[in-house]
């Protein structure tokens, strides 16, 4: 009876042994529940039929719930052993931790430019603890059908955006612009870093606050703050308490002429838009002629987990991320998300093709407080979605606004000093 | 005569005493632990003494925050026991009225809400309050109120009162059947003798039920205390957890999160978030203490 136990366990622990040691388990965390299915049915199996053997399981978390529940996990060693990266700090956070592994010269990083990789390096641009995914790009979408019927054109300058929208509102049907404050972060990630980035130039105004040549108070970051200011007559009756649920809505139901956006949500609209074809624009440029600029932001990476126990095939699969297949398959199966890598790729969606044509004649820049800014207190992004919110509430002036946001990065940032 | 060690009692309290000690003091006292520690770049923590205190309440940018959270926490008790627990009391009242009929039905209506996810509630209430597509404009309409209508969740003047009174609606509940309970248990022969006296109703009510009853009103007071300085969940449900516009929704809770999780940019910090829970658990105690030191025991020795 003894020996039969002991002999039993003796074949348990060494199927246990067998099991681990095949190993070719991968586990994906990610904040991209809604790409579940696309991952398990799409992606996958195509990295599956390069690398028969390895079993990959996605398991995504809510977007608001990722970073606490991922940062538990890692610290409990229980995350999965490829990590889904968000941009710049809170990476570079886990990095130092310890918790990521370096990449740099791994297989797949040579296919993306420097500008990709930017927001997961070290400071001194060492270190690659990310290999870039995907990238998405701010703009405006609008309701086609009723751009025909009341003759609008889409508007290239801020002047001409305001004149589409007091049509639109003459006519008395139509909301001329959908966007709620009540949620507070379109605000900010949409509005402010999206609208501005052509009055402060792009890259050259953002790298100007870093360097601290440029203040929030200079006019190229306070003329947005006016701009976004004269929002209010034209949105939604109580726009306060809108949520972004609320915004899609109202575009997709065909109630509202103009939609300030980000790429990500072409898919929904797709989907959802009651018999009405789609349009898009870039943020008008301040005076007719002047240079468009594009928020094109670096939002998704992979990193490898340093507790992984299958690094061998993360790397695989981190290497078949820079491959053109990926590309390919991500740009086109996940709508409004762009491949980061220099591969050229055939854009099929319409309204997908014609925001990443924003690339050729527009320069791109990245959220203009992504990095480097956003490591004090106060906090800048939070800063960033308050005082927006604010702005376009009526509750606080756009000179106010750009003091304090000064301010608060002046306490901690030696060169706004 | 030797004495054995009483192993019976030892056994039975073990499961209570284990699992309060494991899922409830462990973590309480090591949050106090934890408070004291501060965290660096690589996530080593190390000794830091009362530097997060300091931090906490002498930074600006940590004690307007945090003051500010306080601030609304207060206002949301108060909006709590001022309308939750007289309307519960009203209700029982209502309730223990002999013929009152449908007295059940009521109850369980009433007491619904409370068995609701709370992001149910807080979706539903964000539908009906929709300036865009609820019912509260229409129906204001009917009485001819249309112009009273505003986005009041949107609003910094009102989207605290109108998030603490979505909260007095789903718990009213609780303070109701609490003193129902109360009410109920009351012996009939104190109630009939004072009405051979001669008393009306107003007065037995006021002038021998509420007396018996005190300790049940001191217990609700009690309860809604503790839970409305440990609220989080409508608040981050409905207004996120930077609890906007300009942070006026924001209480103990939602400032806590942010500051042990973090939010979006804003990377947290599991020993300042340390200090800002024991910070809400010494207010929870404070008022617990000033509770039983003063009331709670008047309260017994009238009673008995």
């Amino acid at each position: 009876m003894h020996s039969k136990n002991i002999l039993r366990s003796a074949v348990v622990a060494a199927l246990l042994a067998a099991g681990a040691a095949q190993a070719g388990t991968l586990t994906i965390e990610s904040w991209r529940t809604d790409d579940k299915a696309l991952w398990e049915e799409v992606l996958i199996p195509a990295f599956q039929k390069k690398y028969p053997g390895v079993t990959v399981k996605f398991a995504p978390t809510a977007p608001t719930e990722y970073d606490s529940s991922l940062n538990a996990r890692l610290a409990g060693g229980t995350a999965g052993d490829l990590i889904t990266c968000r941009p710049f700090d809170k990476s570079l956070d886990l990095y130092k931790k310890g918790q990521l592994e370096k990449l740099n010269g791994k297989k797949g990083l040579e296919n993306f430019p420097a500008s990709a990789k930017v927001a997961w390096e070290t400071d001194d641009g060492k270190d690659t603890f990310c290999e870039p995914i995907a990238s998405v790009i701010h703009g405006f979408l609008y309701n086609k059908k009723i751009f025909k019927e009341l003759g609008l054109n889409e508007p290239k300058t801020t002047d001409e955006f305001f004149k589409v929208m007091d049509k639109v509102k003459a006519s008395g049907k139509y909301t001329p612009l959908a966007l709620g404050t009540n949620d507070q972060w379109e605000a900010s990630q949409i509005v402010y870093t999206s609208i501005g980035a052509p009055y402060w130039h792009g890259e050259e105004g953002r790298k100007a606050l870093i360097n601290g040549k440029a203040k929030f108070t200079d006019a190229g970051f306070t003329e947005p703050f006016e701009v976004e200011a004269k929002y209010g007559p034209y949105l939604a009756k109580g726009y306060s308490a809108q949520t972004y649920a609320d915004t899609q809505n109202l575009f997709a139901s065909g109630k509202a002429a103009i939609v300030a956006a980000g790429s990500w949500d072409i898919g929904y609209y797709n989907q959802n838009a009651q018999g009405f074809e789609l349009g898009a624009f870039p943020p008008p440029v301040p005076k007719a002629g002047d240079k468009c600029y594009i928020s094109d932001h670096t939002d998704l990476g992979m990193g490898v987990n340093t507790k992984s126990k299958n690094k061998e095939d993360a790397y695989k699969f981190v290497e078949w991320l820079g491959s053109q297949e990926f590309a390919d398959l991500y740009t086109n199966k996940v709508t409004g998300f762009f491949s980061l890598s220099s591969h050229t790729i055939a854009v099929k969606d319409p309204v997908a093709k014609e925001f990443l044509d924003w690339r050729k004649s527009c320069a791109s820049t990245i959220r203009v407080n992504a990095q480097i800014l956003n490591r004090g207190t106060p906090n800048m992004e939070n800063e960033l979605w308050n005082i927006n919110s604010q702005v376009i509430n009526g509750k606080m002036s756009p000179k106010d606004a750009a003091a304090r946001l000064q301010s608060g990065l002046a306490k901690w940032y030696k060169p706004a000093q | 005569m030797k004495r054995t060690f009483p192993w019976h009692i030892a056994v039975f309290l073990a499961p209570a005493f284990v699992i309060y000690a494991v899922f409830s003091a462990f973590p309480l006292i090591d949050t106090l632990r934890l408070s004291f520690f501060t965290t660096s770049d690589s996530g080593a923590q190390s000794w830091a003494g009362l530097l997060n205190y300091h931090t906490l309440l002498g930074d600006p940018n940590w004690s307007e925050g945090f003051w500010n959270a306080m601030r609304n926490n207060v206002k949301f008790f108060l909006i709590h026991m001022c309308i939750q627990n007289p309307l519960g009391l009203l209700l029982a009242a209502l309730m223990s009225t002999k013929g009152v009929k449908f007295a059940k039905a009521y109850q369980t209506a009433i007491f619904l809400p409370t068995l609701l996810s709370v992001v149910i509630i807080g979706f539903i209430w964000q539908l009906i309050l929709s300036p865009l597509w609820g019912v509260s404009e229409k129906m204001l309409g009917w009485v001819h109120l249309q112009d009273f209508f505003a986005p009041w969740l949107g609003q910094e003047e009102t989207a605290l009162y109108t998030l603490s009174l979505m909260s007095v609606w789903q718990f009213v509940g609780i303070p109701m059947m609490l003193i129902y309970a109360a009410l109920i248990a009351i012996p009939d022969e104190i109630i009939e003798a004072a009405y051979v006296e001669g008393a009306s109703a107003w007065r037995i009510f006021w002038t021998i039920r509420v007396p018996l009853i005190l300790p049940t009103l001191g217990l609700t007071t009690i309860l809604t205390f503790v839970g409305n300085f440990n609220a989080f969940d409508l608040i981050y449900s409905v207004k996120g957890a930077l609890a906007g516009p300009n942070f006026s929704t924001d209480i103990l809770g939602t400032y806590f999160y942010r500051a042990f999780f973090g939010y979006q940019s804003q990377i947290g910090s599991p020993t300042m978030g340390a200090a800002v829970a024991t910070m809400m658990f010494l207010v929870i105690l404070g008022g617990v203490a000033v509770y039983f030191y003063f009331i709670q025991r008047k309260l017994q020795r009238f009673s008995f």
